[in-house]
């Protein structure tokens, strides 16, 4: 579903990401792990247009991806920091979002699942800048999934929920998965990945240094639990035997 | 087409709420009732109006733009992951912006002469300055999203902001003052005219002067434009390179948007 060949991206003197080759399983959750500046958010931003690779190639769904950026139709994205103009009301967010995706061609079955779970019914007519930084996550994650996407780009997508509203999300992402949607995930909590992630892809200093299923990372660094086999692999900057 | 449209509505629709921005256009509400209230006539009021709209629209929309755009960064992103194409996305957020700024501006200033009967004699001169008002906004506002996309760190972005602003205000017939000075002994007008055109602000002092009968507060260079293209070519002139300005910082934002990384 989404491949990237031999990515590299220079800021300055500083390389984010020196050649990753990656696919992404359809069907499956992949998540990204890796240290700080490690160039997960460069490699997510290269998937969604936002960043532009020096080299490389992304393909999304078996094309590689171009300027004016229809393939997008397809991602659902939740970026790691949720912020909306502080004067519009959650409604006019959502439906401005609906309304420019839905602008470019044939509308994509709603999905107002999270909406519900979230109780963000009675939050639609409150303005952006009265609401709390977990009810702009949520927010967040809705307009996410709201439009069925194929491929869901999670960017520390629990980061701010409170527990409750993480469990809720990490429903949602499982019955999407069974679905047979692609699902890409990053995190720095790796406890709540463990029963989440069929795959995983390591990133260290911009290259990849671990990619294969969850149990055979966990076979590999002689781990039983998802934490430790992830601790193992930052110690060992990825490289494993 | 259709993108642009809904992004500038959507600017519009948060921008109305902003209390910046009707605090703004109360400002100037208060500010030309209260001219009229001391006994001013209509092109009297005009003149008052003149420096204070060139000092504070060109502050306002480069430091309130500024802060928007950096406060819009995130949604912007948002918006940028969604199926459409950097351009017309890029022009959506910047009438987003320059529209509610100028309006803002537009239905302060220009209420109280409705009220008070259109400026009287000063009618031509008061149009002429809403017009310069709403100008003065897409060009600075235009010019603080190209500063606020070009500096990544917010701080820096508004400093510079500021400095476009001293620059265009203040320091910028002072260093033209200093260099007549200076250089007195050679023949300065043709320098002097293209330094004229090279900023809006003086632009837009010279094509509202021309309308009322006050060509001695025009200043060196202004005086220096009419004398070369009479008043009426100088105005003309003036004006058709200020709405030229509007496309010059609009064109090169722009371009720094659909090139630049997010």
């Amino acid at each position: 579903m989404i491949r990237v060949e031999g990515l590299r991206k220079r800021y300055g003197t500083h390389d984010a990401l020196r050649g990753v080759t990656l696919e992404f399983r359809t069907g499956a959750v992949t998540a990204l792990v890796g240290p700080n500046a490690s160039g997960k958010t460069t490699l997510i931003k290269s998937l969604l247009g936002l960043v532009r690779p020096d080299a490389g190639t992304v393909f999304v769904k078996d094309a590689p991806v171009d300027e004016a950026g229809r393939y997008r139709r397809a991602i659902g994205y939740m970026p790691q920091l949720a912020r909306f103009p502080e004067n519009l009301t959650v409604a006019d967010v959502i439906a401005l979002v609906a309304s420019v995706r839905a602008g470019e061609g044939a509308e994509s079955p709603r999905d107002d699942e999270l909406i519900e779970a979230f109780h963000l019914v009675r939050e639609m007519d409150r303005l952006v800048r009265t609401l709390s930084g977990g009810t702009r996550q949520k927010v967040s994650a809705a307009i996410a999934f709201l439009f069925s996407p194929e491929i869901l780009i999670l960017d520390e997508p629990t980061a701010g929920l409170d527990p409750l509203a993480a469990a809720i999300l990490k429903d949602k992402i499982r019955s999407v998965r069974a679905s047979g949607r692609t699902v890409l995930i990053t995190s720095h909590v790796s406890a709540e990945l463990e029963g989440l992630a069929d795959d995983v892809a390591f990133l260290c200093d911009g290259e990849i240094g671990f990619t294969g299923t969850f149990d055979s990372l966990l076979h590999q660094v002689g781990e039983h639990r998802f934490e430790g086999a992830i601790a193992s692999l930052f110690r060992s900057k990825g490289r494993v035997a | 087409m259709n993108v642009i449209r809904l992004i500038v509505s959507a600017g519009l629709r948060d921008l109305s709420r902003s209390r910046w921005l009707i605090g703004y256009a109360l400002g100037f509400f208060a500010l030309a009732e209260g001219l009229f209230w001391f006994g001013g006539s209509g092109p009297q009021v005009v003149l008052s109006l003149l420096n204070i709209v060139l000092m504070v629209v060109p502050l306002v929309a480069l430091v309130f733009g500024a802060i928007h755009v950096y406060a819009s960064r995130e949604f912007v992103e948002l918006l940028l992951a969604q199926p459409v194409p950097r351009k017309p996305l890029f022009t959506g957020l910047w009438l987003g912006l320059a529209l509610p700024l100028a309006g803002a501006f537009a239905v302060g200033a220009g209420l109280p002469f409705v009220f008070h009967g259109g400026g009287g004699a000063g009618f031509a001169a008061l149009a002429t300055l809403a017009v310069a008002g709403v100008v003065l906004s897409f060009i600075f506002s235009g010019i603080a999203t190209w500063i606020a996309w070009s500096t990544d760190d917010r701080l820096r972005g508004v400093g510079l902001a500021l400095g476009v602003w001293l620059a265009a205000t203040v320091l910028y017939d002072g260093a033209i003052l200093a260099a007549t000075a200076a250089f007195g002994d050679y023949p300065l007008e043709r320098p002097l005219l293209g330094a004229m055109i090279l900023n809006p602000v003086d632009l837009a002092r010279l094509v509202v002067l021309s309308q009322l009968d006050a060509s001695a507060l025009m200043g060196y260079t202004g005086a220096l434009f009419n004398k070369a293209l009479g008043t009426a070519g100088g105005a003309a002139v003036a004006g058709a390179a200020l709405l030229a300005w509007c496309g010059v910082p609009y064109l090169m934002s722009a371009r720094r948007f659909a090139r630049r990384d997010f």
